[in-house]
């Protein structure tokens, strides 16, 4: 995922020569693909976020496509005050990039662990929040951003994640990707998630249940019409995430849902309201914070 | 208009607009109304008629507290029509207390300090990148350089040799709650700045021909720090150097009166009060209580009632 996303945004750079690339001292290893190819371009400006993200946005008022990038929680909450003041309420064109959303740096501890970013981006006025779960959304999400004007989130995996898709004809921001038909049940994830979700609808299955499943690369705008088609097709809808149940995706599908009730009732998979204290990768992460596979088939099934 | 004749509507514009609306800030507004008319009347190319001009040169207010400064200066020179600062902190209107880019001419909102230099960076960055001729210049409080943001920004400046960059930094000495030295300022902010690796000057804030002369001044590969020594609250002789004039605005009675008479003292010539043209007969005087009301930060509680 953080390859594609250096690899595209690496691509359309080369095309536009206005884009920008700021780092604040991360990326080793991987934007050096982006500073060798277009040098011009990037910027570290030193461990210093709030700096990252003013200076982004006074490049971006002065005709910059700017990129800020970092990992974990500090291209966000570090400085959230200057994503709110200085990119979102100027409608900056700034594209704020954080690898590592969720457990993806388990076992560095909580300080890294991204698990409110969500939550927090979704909230600021005319921000567009996007969490693709695969490289090929990856890949799409970007050059839709890169191309989007105004103040962006990109939330994504460090790499490895299980591949959706191919190929993704005709993405868009604020559309979900149907990706299995169904009845009884319908899933909805967002981010890098799907191997989880795929391994519970396997266990589903062997009882014989196939929920139906999309993929929201986007979190907002979120794909209203169908979490209300859905909400009246289906007894039962699912929200998967790697972030807090508190305001994320499971929250905006749940504000959907209040106002425009159907037959479905909602389960929200996430991360219940705790940090974890101990060490653990990925996966241990998961399963502690019950947001594995087979976790997540034995709520659904508790509910059928 | 000349730069005192500026300076001196932005002061009257300050105090007519915080006593109209209880508006806090007026003491900021005062120590820096030289500085920014300075700005406006020699310094900065702008077209008032032409808000967005992209060759203009970009100022960011980062203490956007001192908001009335920068309404007053950009609508005398034309920006907007002066009758609209009367619409200051209204119901509805854009001009709002603390800095607004839905202002014309206002470059940057502020409000919440430590972000107006960082910004400036990124505009001073991408000016330099592009090659182009327009400076960018920021405002910033010696409060405000409490803030590690603006340290943040200031070592930016000085690695990408921002020559292009000129900070002016209110040095009035007071901040909210005290003077800067009794809340956080060690050393001075000179050297500060000089060792951050900026080409570093200092200047009396009020004394406009110094102001034009430091900032006229360029070194090259390195941003230039302007440490502009104020006087909080100049040119009203009761607000001056008292931390209580950070917030508390011209009351009704001696304390608006006083404050016109003495702006009137120290009128220069052409400079038109749109207000109170003669300035005021008969002006309200303190009485015997002044030493007991809270109009002097030595006896203000702020649990007193107004007007006691």
């Amino acid at each position: 995922m953080r390859e594609t996303f250096v690899r595209t945004l690496t691509a359309l750079a080369k095309e536009d020569k206005s884009i920008r690339l700021l780092t604040a001292d991360l990326g080793f290893g991987v934007l050096k693909p982006f500073w060798e190819a277009v040098p011009d371009q990037f910027l570290n400006v030193g461990i210093a976020e709030q700096n990252l993200t003013s200076v982004a946005a006074g490049m971006a008022l002065s005709g910059k496509k700017a990129v800020t990038y970092s990992i974990g929680n500090f291209p966000t909450l570090r400085c959230l005050e200057q994503i709110r003041n200085d990119c979102a309420y100027h409608d900056a064109n700034v594209k704020i990039v954080c690898v590592g959303g969720g457990f993806t740096y388990g076992a560095l501890g909580m300080s890294h662990h991204a698990t409110e970013d969500l939550a927090v981006m979704r909230s600021l006025p005319g921000v567009t929040v996007l969490s693709p779960g695969d490289a090929a959304e990856t890949e799409a999400a970007v050059k839709a951003m890169m191309a989007l004007s105004g103040t962006c989130y990109l939330r994504l995996g460090r790499g490895g994640e299980m591949k959706i898709h191919n190929k993704i004809e005709h993405f868009q921001i604020g559309k979900a990707i149907p990706l299995r038909r169904g009845e009884g049940a319908v899933i909805f994830f967002t981010g890098a998630i799907y191997e989880e979700v795929a391994h519970a609808c396997g266990l589903l299955a062997e009882k014989g249940i196939h929920p139906a499943v999309y993929s929201f690369p986007t979190v907002k705008p979120l794909d209203e019409e169908l979490v209300k088609q859905c909400a009246k097709e289906y007894p039962l809808i699912v929200t998967c995430e790697e972030h807090s149940i508190f305001g994320g995706f499971g929250s905006a599908v749940a504000e959907v849902m209040a106002e425009n009730p159907g037959k479905a009732r909602l389960l929200r998979i996430g991360v219940p309201d705790c940090y974890c204290p101990v060490a653990g990768s990925q996966n241990y992460l998961r399963e502690k914070c019950r947001l594995n596979g087979a976790a997540m088939a034995e709520k659904v099934l508790e509910l059928l | 208009m000349t730069s005192l004749q500026l300076a001196w509507r932005i002061r009257r514009h300050g105090v007519e607009m915080t006593h109209r609306t209880g508006a806090s800030h007026i003491g900021t507004v005062l120590s820096v109304a030289d500085i920014i008319a300075v700005l406006y009347v020699d310094v900065l190319r702008c077209r008032p008629e032409m808000p967005r001009w992209e060759e203009r040169d970009r100022f960011v207010l980062s203490k956007g507290h001192a908001a009335i400064a920068l309404y007053g200066a950009l609508a005398e020179t034309g920006f907007f029509p002066a009758e609209e600062l009367c619409g200051f902190y209204q119901d509805g209107s854009s001009l709002i207390g603390h800095v607004s880019h839905h202002v014309p001419g206002v470059e940057f909102s502020t409000g919440s300090l430590g972000h107006g230099l960082p910004a400036a960076v990124g505009m001073a960055l991408a000016a330099k990148q592009d090659g182009k001729k327009w400076r960018t210049y920021a405002v910033l409080g010696d409060g405000e350089c409490n803030e590690g943001s603006v340290w943040e920004g200031a070592q930016t400046a000085a690695f990408f040799g921002l020559d292009n960059l000129t900070v002016i930094v209110d040095h009035n000495r007071l901040q909210s709650l005290d003077f800067c030295e009794n809340t956080m300022l060690t050393g001075t902010l000179a050297e500060k700045w000089r060792a951050f690796g900026w080409h570093v000057t200092q200047v009396d804030g009020h004394d406009h021909d110094a102001l034009r002369t430091a900032l006229a001044e360029r070194i090259s590969g390195k941003p230039t720090a302007i440490i502009a020594h104020t006087v909080k609250g100049k040119g009203v002789p009761f607000m001056e150097n008292d931390v209580l004039w950070h917030y508390r605005f011209p009351h009704e009675g001696w304390e608006y009166d006083g404050a016109v008479q003495a702006l009137h003292k120290i009128r220069p010539e052409g400079a038109e009060d749109p207000y109170t043209p003669d300035g005021i007969q008969n002006p309200a005087l303190p009485g015997p209580d002044i030493r007991r009301d809270h109009t002097l930060s030595a006896t203000f509680h702020p649990t007193w009632r107004v007007g006691l």
